[in-house]
């Protein structure tokens, strides 16, 4: 590939890619994310590639593996293009009929399309399944049209138009100023306004200056970047050009963890072939600016999201914050001007120089514009990733989007923004979705989690283990966030054991205000969170362990005891033979007793018992029932006879 | 060096620009307690104990003083209910590793800290890095350093460094506020060199 020298050639290249692929009739997209990888996607495309060749249409039809396109319950995803015809859970062995039915009849194989679960009415068009129709897929629609691994794919959707636009139509001023313009806030975390931060390393002193990618997504259950970083690296990249053009910087890094390689793998190739495109470099594009990109991998480090962290692992010491009260736009990494943005904030950006800052202001709430991704896991019909506009709420999200509580179960908590957000009740669902309103009601919006949590979710446990990861990733630097979590996570632990007293709810809340008030770093300002927020609207979850020594979830194992009821149990000996520990007594005809001295509480009992009989409870704060006397322990089945 | 003009406790207080509050207090014989300071290191910011409260611009706000650096106009307050709270609970976390260090114990007389407040993890370091920052800034030969991260973060002396380098110089044993370096010390030389405690000590 020669390079391009100038934006016609640019424009040229696209019409000819373009032009190439009309004459294919069809285009089978099959998501090649990591989630539908580990459910089998890469056979699927192998198979589709082989039964196309068989049926001598290779010509024809484009098949490729794409990026996620979020609905991850129902990996693998095949889409079917120019009808959009949407397969969930496809396996290799669905693939000859899908290539007869719908690629050569035209039809829809319908067993595999979306069918609602209550009505069973079907959706074949992706547009019309709930999981997408309330969607707003502004970023992250597109991974699902393009192999990441091919530039050409981003090309032919319009890519690096944004690029060409900033560096041939717009100064670099008139850039920070449509980005301030649209109110783009960072999607990483704190939600500062892009722009401002920006402009702030523009007129900052000091030479070379920096940009960054922030990939080091480390929150338990989220998986946006990632998505993004896998699905649609050139966005990114494109982002970050034009971001480094705006600031004057002509370096440009990629902190991305090791522990995605797929991420590390798709943006390094896209960085290779920009190269070569002459979209990275020297003179790109003929425009006279020069801007180059390295990937950097971090270690595994929770910590290192944090900005000052990231900063110095980036310069080779150990991930740690800094204690200085300078902002890192000003002095940042070797101490020179550096924007750190977060990967969806910088995939916003190409999109905003495009189509401006007013048609991006259109979306979203008076503060906080646009949209924004949320990895909806947990206690959740639909999981998967989500992007939807700012200002939707919460129920809209977990109900009409994600599909409600499996298993007929209650809606309990659900927690935004990793494990420096809050847990958030259900007299609060209808709260609109936005960087203020949730900091206003003790969480955050962070960076895009969203666990969701039902009735059988203790939220006394769930503040452990978010405390239990904090300690684990705190960096120890300071006293008030690692002494401070090592205490609050030991108080933690002993109230979900039964070993709670009273005064421990003051001494966490005094210990939290320490943690928020002297922390050196966000992690640790904000470690509490998952205490307080719980606190908060759970208080008496908290009063029933610490004085009933009662878990009103009955999750929380030391606090629970199995028992067998003798007046329902039918001595059908289910339970008997699963019980792992030999700890049910019980013979055909002779019912059931669960030895305590026995049991581990593993509750393979309670889930074998069968329904009809639900005579294995458990039971929280109470006292077991004794068990029968030996002599009533015998059944005397009903003969048929009398 | 142009010059500042603060108030520290009601007291006028002048300081060259660039200096922290920390050294502007303590040039002015305002006392405000530190653990991880040292003036020959750069600021740590670990212990968080010189946390005071700054008026500046109209807004109040808690800052660590060894590390923010002392502006014309500034009000700063080195003790106030809040600054004395957040000092009492840093103690009392220290001192449920390290309950019989003098300088913890005499500082939580003064705060009022309950040495028995938290469950005991008899660890003795309390992670202040000044034997770390020492042998790196000052000797420039990163005998000791730090270990892991987190509630298990810990210092240790890397064998083969300390071998060479620390029977000449021991000058991080004083700096330590518990009895822990020089316990480490100790035990990493007896580990890894059995038998060398009695050959080097003629030296020195």
């Amino acid at each position: 590939m020669a390079s391009l020298r100038s934006p016609e050639e640019l424009e040229l290249l696209r019409q000819e890619t373009l032009a190439a692929r009309e004459a294919t009739t069809a285009r089978v997209s099959v998501c090649a994310g990591a989630g539908c990888m580990a459910s089998g996607a890469d056979e699927v495309i192998a198979a589709f590639r082989a039964e196309i060749e068989s049926q001598g249409l290779t010509a024809d039809v484009d098949t490729k593996g794409t990026g996620c396109p979020g609905f991850c319950e129902r990996g693998p995803i095949v889409v079917i293009y120019p009808e959009e015809i949407c397969y969930l859970q496809v396996t290799p062995d669905d693939v000859p009929e899908i290539v007869a039915a719908t690629i050569k009849e035209k039809g829809v194989v319908e067993r595999l399309v979306y069918a609602d679960p209550v009505s069973g009415e079907t959706a074949p068009r992706e547009s019309d399944i709930p999981f997408y129709k309330h969607q707003e897929r502004i970023v992250i629609g597109n991974n699902i049209r393009i192999d990441p691994k091919n530039i050409d794919d981003y090309l032919a959707i319009g890519g690096y138009a944004g690029l060409v636009k900033a560096l041939f139509e717009m100064t670099p001023e008139a850039v920070v100023d449509e980005v301030k313009k649209s109110n783009l806030r960072g999607r990483g975390g704190a939600g500062f306004p892009a722009g401002l931060k920006w402009e702030g390393s523009r007129d900052a002193p000091g030479e070379p200056k920096y940009v960054i990618v922030n990939a080091d997504e480390g929150d338990p259950g989220a998986f946006m970047d990632r998505a993004l970083l896998e699905g649609n690296p050139h966005s990114i990249l494109e982002g970050l050009i034009i971001g480094g053009y705006a600031i004057g910087a002509h370096e440009g890094y990629v902190y991305v963890r090791q522990e995605y390689p797929l991420a590390v793998e798709n943006v390094l190739l896209a960085i290779e072939q920009a190269e070569a495109h002459g979209l990275l470099g020297k003179d790109i594009l003929g425009s006279g600016f020069d801007f180059t990109v390295v990937v950097h991998q971090g270690a595994g480090a929770f910590v290192c999201g944090e900005s000052t962290a990231l900063m110095t692992a980036l310069e080779g010491r150990v991930g740690e914050p800094r204690p200085k009260y300078t902002r890192s736009n000003v002095k940042g990494l070797w101490e020179r001007p550096s924007v750190l943005n977060n990967v969806e904030t910088w995939a916003n950006v190409p999109l905003i120089i495009n189509n401006g800052a007013d048609w991006f202001t259109e979306f979203g709430t008076e503060k906080s514009k646009g949209t924004k991704i949320f990895s909806l896991v947990g206690k959740i019909t639909n999981t998967g990733l989500v992007e939807v506009p700012m200002g939707i709420t919460l129920r809209e999200i977990i109900y009409e989007i994600g599909g409600g509580i499996p298993g007929g179960k209650e809606f309990k908590a659900v927690q935004t923004g990793g494990p420096s957000g809050g847990c958030l009740p259900e007299a609060l669902l209808d709260l609109q979705v936005g960087f203020d309103e949730l900091a206003q009601a003790g969480s955050m919006m962070g960076s895009g989690g969203m666990i969701v949590m039902d009735e059988e979710t203790c939220m006394v446990d769930v503040a452990r283990y978010f405390l239990d990861f904090l300690t684990d990733e705190s960096c120890g630097k300071c006293v008030p966030c690692r002494e401070g979590t090592r205490q609050m996570l030991n108080i933690l632990t002993n109230i979900t054991q039964g070993r709670g007293r009273a005064g421990d709810i003051e001494l966490l809340e005094e210990l939290s205000e320490v943690a928020v008030g002297a922390s050196l770093c966000a992690l640790g300002k904000s470690a509490p969170n998952p205490f307080l927020s719980t606190l908060a609207y759970f208080r008496d979850e908290y009063e029933a362990h610490i004085n009933e020594k009662k878990c009103p979830a009955k999750s929380c194992k030391e606090l629970v005891t199995y028992y067998i009821d003798a007046e329902s149990c039918q001595a059908c000996m289910t339970c008997q033979k699963k019980c792992p520990y030999g700890a049910i007594d019980g013979d055909r005809d002779r019912i059931h007793v669960i030895d305590p001295a026995l049991c581990t509480k593993c509750g393979i009992c309670f889930e074998v018992c069968p329904p009809r009989y639900d005579a294995v409870r458990k039971i929280s704060g109470e006292a077991a029932p004794p068990p029968p006397a030996e002599e009533e322990r015998t059944i005397s089945r009903k003969s048929k006879v009398t | 060096m142009s010059e500042v003009l603060l108030q520290i406790d009601g007291k006028e207080v002048r300081a060259t620009e660039g200096a922290s509050i920390l050294e502007a207090a303590c040039a002015a014989d305002v006392f405000i307690p530190t653990l991880c300071h040292h003036e020959k290191l750069e600021p740590h910011g670990g212990c968080r104990l010189c946390m005071v409260e700054v008026e500046e611009h109209g807004r109040s706000k808690l800052v660590v003083s060894c590390i923010y650096p002392a502006a014309n106009d500034q009000v700063v307050t080195t003790r106030s209910e809040q600054v004395d709270r957040i000092r009492k609970m840093i103690l009392e976390l220290l001192l449920a590793h390290a309950p019989d260090s003098e300088t913890l114990l005499e500082l939580g007389r003064e705060y009022g800290a309950d040495r028995n407040r938290f469950d005991k993890e008899a660890s003795f370091c309390i992670n202040c890095g000044l034997c770390v920052r020492y042998c790196a800034e000052v000797k420039k030969a990163d005998a000791v350093g730090f270990l892991d991260r987190g509630t298990r973060r810990d210092i240790s002396f890397i064998p083969e460094i300390a071998a060479r380098e620390c029977w000449q110089c021991k000058e991080c044993f004083p700096l330590c506020p518990t009895s822990a370096l020089q316990a480490a010390y100790v035990l990493v030389s007896s580990l890894a060199f059995p038998g060398a405690r009695h050959q080097a000590p003629s030296e020195c």
